[in-house]
């Protein structure tokens, strides 16, 4: 697998492919996507003999399939595809499928450090996962929320363990519901299980649950926490020292707790979507502090600056000394930092991205139809008709910007690695 | 007689208006503040032009689709409330009290105005009665609260009446409106009767929730 | 004093079994806990204002289908409903009986569609249906509550949709409906996770579990339309709530969470729906204030509202209008919801040769006495479901007599009501969903 380093962070535009060009080859071409690293750009194509498979920078994989979908690049470059041929299902990566075949395959995530691949599949109405081709031993009668560490060696997900028939409420609130980590289901049994989180390094995997019909709590390897709470959200793993925090509900309103105990001294309207700084000093999380107005609070102050619509995508810089993040006010989206808003705000804003050191941020945005990156605050002057999340170079020293052109450069996908000493400043 | 007279004239009345205000202050604070702690959406979602325009259409008789389809039943509420509230505002006698006591006064109906007033409040009275023992869902919802304060609002214009027309005992019909005038104004905010004040509110929310957030008429 | 006895009902009191499980468990300390509790916790400003300020006039009693259908039964008048349940909750102090509890619990879901016409009949602008999901609330605090709107609220928490699909079945069934549709259109698609889409495009439970020719159908406009549109593959597809009408506003709040959340996630600029009104509701102000939202963080845009967009904008074009003639149902969500019915007429004038209006009609209609979660109470209420809606199917012969053949109901639970009541008091009257309408005349 070729590090980040090892891209080519040569300065300059790259027309890596004209997309024009595949419309008239193919009976019809599905949206576009790239690669990471920007070398790549894939389509779904339908073929004239009416099979589909994967156009990658203009030359389609050898094989054609009954169908193709759920199209997306690996962390590491690679273009896989869920593909299908005479009712089975596989996964297919640079055009070479698994050697397993389903009866349906779907939910294909990638661990973000390694690349490892899973997918969620069905045989005989049994469910389990998929980790890089090779299937859980065991199934069960249904299969959500499968998750995938960072490392891609441990697969969880909540996994029904008692098959309930419809209508028999007795059985379901005694508990039909638990958590299987690579194949193998907890004892305990619960009401509901959601979401899950999988510490750094893989021995712990914990799950919000609700444990009646009213009472919620986290379970961490197949142990609850012994207090319960009236709602909870998404357990997170403190990336230092494992202890548990998640966003609970108690006396009608929201706070932080932290292995079972309230954490956080306020209360808020709402809170979720907490998050660590990565030496386990800090949290910060999404906040309503009262209803309807949205910020962020970082170990339990919030930010004065609040937005009227929501605030999401929040994000610690790799330091650990700032927080990016979109608030949206009157169907504007603006780019928050540190608690000051960009002034300008955008049709549509995704995920903020920082450089490694914090000092940059840079923002895919949609204004008046057109996309752009906007930097620090400012739009820098190279027009998309499509555009992809920019990407840091590990040194910060440059930024790879990834798009479909407009004008000469119509239908045509460059790639430009831009001098960060270029980009405006804050 | 005369002692209990002045009691009723003085410390009682007294007594009854600050009940009356104080009961109604205490009583829209209690629930704002509530409103503040458990029904925020009450404040969120206030809109004084589309709470305005619930208001208009309700206070405008027949102003609703439901008061249209019960025209008697509108006619007489209509009657009722506005002699109800017309009649102790603009009574040139208590006009006189207020006068000899504060030296303030103001328009006053005319005494036969006041007495035809008064009879309407009584016969709406009435109605409302029979209409509450006759009507079956009307009789299933009433409860002995709807009866007594139907009773604690005849009394003090029946009495005033008797007073007012000079017939035998009209000192003590009198002393016994003064009374049962005092016990209603102490009454109103702790009873049903606080629909009186409770009206803008409930309205206020209904008209902003229906006018601004659901884009419909709530008439 | 006066107060009368309610008729003997025809029906056995409690007709669900798991109504009567749930309260043969509970003491009337229990019960009196709970009870007391919700009202110190949750019962607030509105609660009591409403509870304060009901004279007991008796002008809600004309506006509900049940009381109009029954003869004018007492028991039935809104106000009546509140008195039976809250009334006694508060009369007695949460000392009730099993038996008060379990009629309580009738009557708040299987009594009350939640309509919120009452509201508008009430001098006092009283919300009924605020105060029955209050009972319904404590219904379901204390574990009494008809048994297949639980295991559909079982469904939701345990699926996140409504009817126990499963995430393959979900996508399988899409895809199944593209290849259909391909058939008719070789290059039609129903993209699923596209980022980005303008549109994100969510259905209810059912579309996929029984009336998939819904999604087909939508596909097709979309297709039509030229619509940058999407759908998603994970949980969050299903915009519809029952936990909101069984009083489990924790789950509400998850339910809409995942279903807002994924459509952020896919960055589309705003939410179409499909014909439904009670999702409609829980998506646009009741499931978002559960969750902090003032208003839904995404535009919520009924299939209603959106076809008449596309009509104005002549995104869509109409080749042919359909000639039979036809009436038109407001459904309460959407028109006493979102003030939509200006805009339905508008479409249905565009697209039909012949529009009769029913009577009473636009906030004034009458509810199909499905909604609300009554019907998803299931067979054991049907009869009393059909029964107590007679106005409706009076509504529905009127317009037939005016000449109307098909009746237009843009609301899922409207139709399967609507469809009991054509059937029961034998209307000859055929039902469509407005793009089954559209469907047929639009330029394809």
């Amino acid at each position: 697998m070729k590090s980040m380093e090892e891209w080519d962070w040569a300065p300059g535009k790259k027309i890596v492919a004209d997309l024009e060009k595949w419309q008239s080859g193919y009976a019809a071409v599905e949206e576009p996507y790239v690669s990471p690293d920007g070398e790549k750009i894939a389509a779904i194509v339908k073929t004239e003999e009416e099979s589909y498979t994967v156009c990658v920078n203009g030359t389609p994989w050898e094989k054609t399939f009954d169908k193709v979908w759920s199209l997306r690049f690996s962390p590491d470059n690679r273009a896989a595809a869920l593909v299908s041929d005479t009712a089975e299902w596989s996964v297919a990566v640079d055009g070479a499928t698994w050697e397993n075949w389903f009866e349906f395959v779907w939910n294909m995530q990638f661990s973000k450090a390694n690349s490892a691949i899973a997918v969620a599949a069905q045989n005989a109405r049994s469910y389990f996962a998929v980790l890089d081709d090779t299937p859980w031993e065991t199934g069960f009668s249904s299969m959500n929320n499968l998750t995938v560490s960072r490392n891609g060696e441990t697969l969880a997900a909540v996994v029904q363990t008692t098959a309930v028939k419809e209508g028999d409420i007795n059985a379901f609130q005694k508990g039909c519901f638990s958590v299987a980590v690579n194949g193998v289901a907890w004892k305990n049994a619960f009401v509901n299980a959601w979401e899950i989180d999988i510490n750094p390094d893989n021995r712990l995997v914990a799950v919000e649950v609700r444990h009646s019909l009213y009472d919620y709590s986290i379970a961490i390897n197949d142990e609850m926490w012994p207090s319960s709470f009236s709602a909870i959200w998404r357990p997170r793993f403190n990336p230092v020292d494992n202890s548990v925090t998640a966003p609970v509900k108690s006396a009608g309103e929201w706070c932080l707790a932290k292995d079972g105990e309230l954490f956080w001294e306020r209360r808020y309207s709402q809170l979720w979507h907490h998050f660590y700084s990565t030496d386990g000093k800090s949290i910060a999380a999404v906040v309503a502090p009262t209803y309807g107005k949205w910020t962020i609070a970082e170990n339990d102050t919030p930010w004065d600056l609040t937005f009227k619509e929501l605030v999401m995508d929040a994000v610690y810089s790799p330091d650990n000394r700032h927080i990016a993040c979109l608030g949206k006010t009157d169907g504007k989206w603006y780019v928050a930092l540190d608690g000051k808003a960009w002034p300008t705000p955008f049709d549509r804003a995704w995920p903020p991205v920082f450089s490694p050191r914090g000092e940059d941020v840079a923002v895919k945005v949609e204004i008046d139809g057109k996309y752009a990156i906007a930097v620090n605050g400012k739009l820098l002057d190279i027009p998309f008709a499509v555009a992809w999340n920019p990407v840091f170079s590990p040194d910060g020293k440059k930024l790879l910007v990834k798009g479909i052109g407009t004008g000469k450069d119509e239908g045509k996908y460059c790639r430009h690695i831009l001098e960060t000493e270029s980009l405006p400043r804050k | 007689m005369y002692d209990i007279y002045a009691l009723a004239r003085g410390p009682l009345a007294w007594g009854a208006f600050i009940v009356f205000f104080g009961g109604i202050i205490y009583r829209l604070a209690a629930i704002l503040l509530e409103a503040r702690k458990k029904d925020h959406v009450v404040y969120a979602y206030f809109s004084p032009y589309y709470a305005m325009r619930s208001m208009l259409h309700w206070i405008v008789p027949f102003g609703s689709r439901s008061m249209r389809q019960q025209p008697i039943l509108t006619t007489v509420t209509f009657a009722f409330h506005i002699c109800l509230i017309g009649v102790p505002l603009f009574l040139f006698a208590h006009i006189i009290l207020f006068k000899e006591s504060f030296d303030i006064s103001w328009w006053t109906l005319s005494g036969m105005a006041a007495q035809v007033m008064t009879v309407i409040v009584l016969l709406s009275c009435v109605y409302f009665f029979v209409r509450r023992i006759v009507q079956p869902d009307v009789r299933y919802l009433s409860s002995t609260a709807d009866y007594l304060i139907l009773l604690l609002v005849v009394l003090p214009f029946a009495t005033g009446f008797w007073a007012a027309r000079g017939w035998a005992g009209f000192e003590i019909a009198t002393l016994l409106h003064m009374l049962s005038g005092e016990l209603l104004l102490a009454l109103i905010p702790f009873t049903k009767l606080s629909h009186m004040f409770f009206f803008p509110l409930t309205r206020i929310y209904a008209g902003s929730e229906f006018g601004a957030v659901r884009n419909a008429k709530d008439w | 004093m006066a107060t009368t006895e309610p008729k003997a009902n025809d029906e056995p009191i409690v007709l669900d079994d798991a109504i009567i499980e749930g309260a043969e468990k509970l003491s009337e300390e229990d019960i009196a806990q709970v009870i007391n509790d919700m009202i110190r916790t949750e019962g607030g400003a509105r609660f009591k204002a409403y509870l304060n300020t009901c004279m007991s006039c008796g002008y809600c009693s004309g506006a509900c289908h049940y009381y109009l259908s029954r003869d004018k039964e007492p028991r039935l008048a809104p106000a009546a409903k509140v008195k039976q349940t809250l009334g006694e909750f508060v009369r007695k102090k949460g000392r009730v009986s099993r038996e008060t509890l379990m009629r309580s619990c009738e009557i708040a879901f299987t009594d009350c569609n939640l309509c919120r016409r009452c509201m508008m009949y009430c001098p006092f602008g009283i919300d009924v249906a605020f105060l029955m999901l209050f009972v319904r609330r404590v219904c379901h605090k204390l574990g009494v509550v008809p048994r297949y709107i639980q295991d559909t609220a079982h469904s939701h928490s345990a699926t996140m949709n409504q009817m126990w699909v499963q995430e393959d079945e979900w996508i399988d069934t899409l895809q199944w409906q593209e290849d259909e549709a391909r058939d008719e259109i070789p290059d039609l698609r129903i993209p699923l996770e596209k980022e980005g889409a303008d549109v994100y495009y969510s259905v209810i439970g059912p579309e996929p579990k029984f009336r998939a020719q819904l999604i087909y159908q939508a596909a097709v406009l979309m297709h039509a339309a030229g619509i940058d549109w999407t759908m998603t593959e994970f949980p969050g597809w299903d915009n519809s709530d029952m936990c909101m009408y069984t009083g489990d506003i924790e789950m509400t709040a998850r339910l809409k969470k995942v279903h807002f959340e994924s459509a952020l996630r896919l960055r589309s600029k705003r939410i179409v729906m499909g014909e439904c009104g009670h999702a409609f509701r829980s998506v646009y102000d009741v499931g978002n204030r559960f969750l902090g939202w003032k208003m839904p963080p995404i535009e919520v845009v009924h299939a209603v509202a959106f076809y008449d967009e596309l009509l104005a904008e002549g995104r869509l074009k109409i080749a042919r209008k359909f000639e039979r003639p036809v009436t038109f149902h407001d459904p309460c969500n959407i028109v006493r919801g979102q003030g939509l019915h200006e805009k339905a007429r508008s479409v249905v004038r565009q697209s039909c040769e012949t529009f009769i209006e029913m009577e009473p009609n636009r906030e004034h209609n009458f509810c199909c006495c499905a909604g609300g979660g009554v019907i998803n109470c299931g067979p054991p209420y049907k009869n009393k479901r059909v029964k107590s809606n007679r106005v409706k199917a009076e509504q529905l012969m009127a317009a037939r007599e005016k000449g109307a053949e098909v009746v237009i109901a843009p609301c899922h639970n409207c139709h399967g009501g609507l469809e009991d009541i054509i059937h029961h008091y034998k209307i000859d009257i055929e039902i469509k969903f407005l793009i089954d309408i559209l469907f047929e005349c639009m330029e394809k």
